[in-house]
């Protein structure tokens, strides 16, 4: 119920953008967004409304916050496998 | 999938892997979410196979339709056999009420369709002159549909049957229950679009544990496993967003502006859970002549009791994960369900039935 896919913004007409979802072109409503969007963004959209502007960038600092992680944990393990075993 | 917006590559998968691993608890902890999409990206895609031994990852009350009073599909029902186009989202359709389900009365001839978003239910309304009602599910991603479409100005024959539900009240209520120890929340993401990271800080700081927002591809979930484990690890249990690219601190206030306009507070009933207080949505007076209620003369069945050895209202509060349930697979099974869960598409023991289950730990 709570699905929402990313869709690209191909044009926008009042309150209606059209956009392609996944290959299919569709409708959803802007009236559940706060943000300005324009053709050729990405938006969230669950039940015919979009309800956040997604970037690329996000997307990548997405990534990065995983790898910050990941590399975190791991980074604390070896010092203190470090600890625990000195050579 | 749109290009950029799938994380699932299998080196991040297994480095964020490995941090959970390192992150195990020592003693059992249980992780519960509340989203029927969360459930089957975590079960579609295996990720409880990555969970160390002592995590258990629960879905509660996170499926709209399973959690639908059964007394609100009879309303559904009786307002289509009184005359009503009843329209709704297809989940709603198969969910078995105190008699019998919105399905099973369309095969007897009640008029009633399924659609893709409210919008659509108003567009009926324009287009043919019946009486329409939208039978409107869903949580906090769903409510602000409902509500711009009351906005919108709809024909005089588009009217409403409200069961909107909202998510932190039943958080909240969930940790209540006797014999619940829930360690953290994997939070919902687009529940949290709307509503916002700071949604969740009110009712933490008498609660202290883990709430962890978390998005819908694999790396998004692992993440949000592996911020929760150390959040527990280190004894500092805080809202965290696992989910930024799609959740914003205020969430949106667009939405949120639509909700609070058209709809109040109001205490409702969760099947399996029972009455929450200040969990559901109900219009306002300003709106109340959309009500569905009052244009119809309503003949209801008696209302149904519990089902016998069904344990739906376990799973439902994450005290029981489907596999629990002797009908599970047996009697009940997606063809011939005995309860919601097994119904809906985003219930747990549906989502379990057909990705194969729990993976043995």
């Amino acid at each position: 119920m709570c699905l929402a896919a990313p869709a690209r913004i191909l044009s926008i007409d009042d309150n209606i953008a059209t956009v392609d979802y996944g290959g299919v072109e569709t409708k959803a409503r802007l009236d559940t967004l706060t943000e300005d969007v324009a053709p050729g963004d990405y938006l969230l959209i669950h039940t015919g409304f979009a309800i956040r502007r997604l970037s690329a960038e996000d997307a990548e600092e997405t990534l990065k916050l995983f790898d910050e992680l990941a590399a975190a944990v791991a980074a604390e393990e070896a010092s203190r496998e470090a600890e625990e075993s000195p050579s | 999938m749109t290009p950029g917006f799938h994380f699932a590559d299998p080196k991040r998968g297994k480095a964020l892997a490995d941090a959970i691993r390192i992150l195990a608890p020592v003693e059992p902890f249980k992780i519960v979410h509340v989203c029927g999409t969360h459930e089957v990206a975590i079960t579609r895609n295996g990720l409880r196979r990555f969970l160390p031994e002592t995590v258990d990852l629960l879905e509660g009350p996170g499926c709209p339709v399973c959690v639908t009073p059964a007394r609100d599909i009879d309303t559904a029902i009786a307002m289509a056999k009184a005359g009503a186009t009843l329209c709704t989202f297809g989940d709603m359709i198969r969910v078995p009420g105190s008699e019998q389900s919105l399905d099973s009365a369309r095969s007897e001839g009640a008029d009633i369709r399924t659609v893709l978003s409210a919008a659509d239910a108003v567009e009926i309304a324009r287009n043919e002159s019946i009486e329409v009602v939208f039978f409107a599910v869903g949580f906090e991603t769903t409510a602000p549909m409902t509500a711009a479409v009351l906005l919108d100005d709809p024909p005089p024959n588009f009217s409403v049957l409200v069961s909107h539900k909202v998510i932190p009240p039943a958080m909240a209520a969930l940790l209540d229950l006797p014999d619940n120890r829930i360690g953290a929340y994997l939070a919902p993401g687009h529940v949290s679009t709307i509503i916002g990271v700071e949604a969740y800080a009110d009712w933490l700081t008498e609660r202290k544990l883990p709430i962890v927002i978390g998005g819908f591809e694999p790396l998004d979930l692992l993440y949000a496993v592996a911020l929760i484990l150390r959040q527990h690890r280190d004894g500092t249990p805080k809202v965290e967003n696992a989910y930024p690219r799609a959740v914003a601190n205020e969430g949106n206030p667009a939405a949120q502006h639509l909700i609070a306009e058209v709809f109040e507070i109001a205490d409702v009933g969760w099947r399996g859970v029972g009455t929450i207080p200040s969990s559901g949505l109900q219009l306002r007076d300003a709106y109340a002549h959309f009500h569905a209620g009052p244009r119809f003369t309503l003949d209801l069945p008696e209302e149904a009791g519990e089902i016998p050895g069904c344990r739906c209202p376990d799973v439902l509060t994450a005290r029981a994960v489907p596999s629990d349930c002797p009908l599970f697979g047996t009697r009940c099974t997606p063809l011939s369900p005995v309860g919601p869960c097994m119904v809906g598409t985003e219930g747990a023991c549906s989502i379990w039935f057909r990705y194969g289950g729990r993976e043995s730990l």
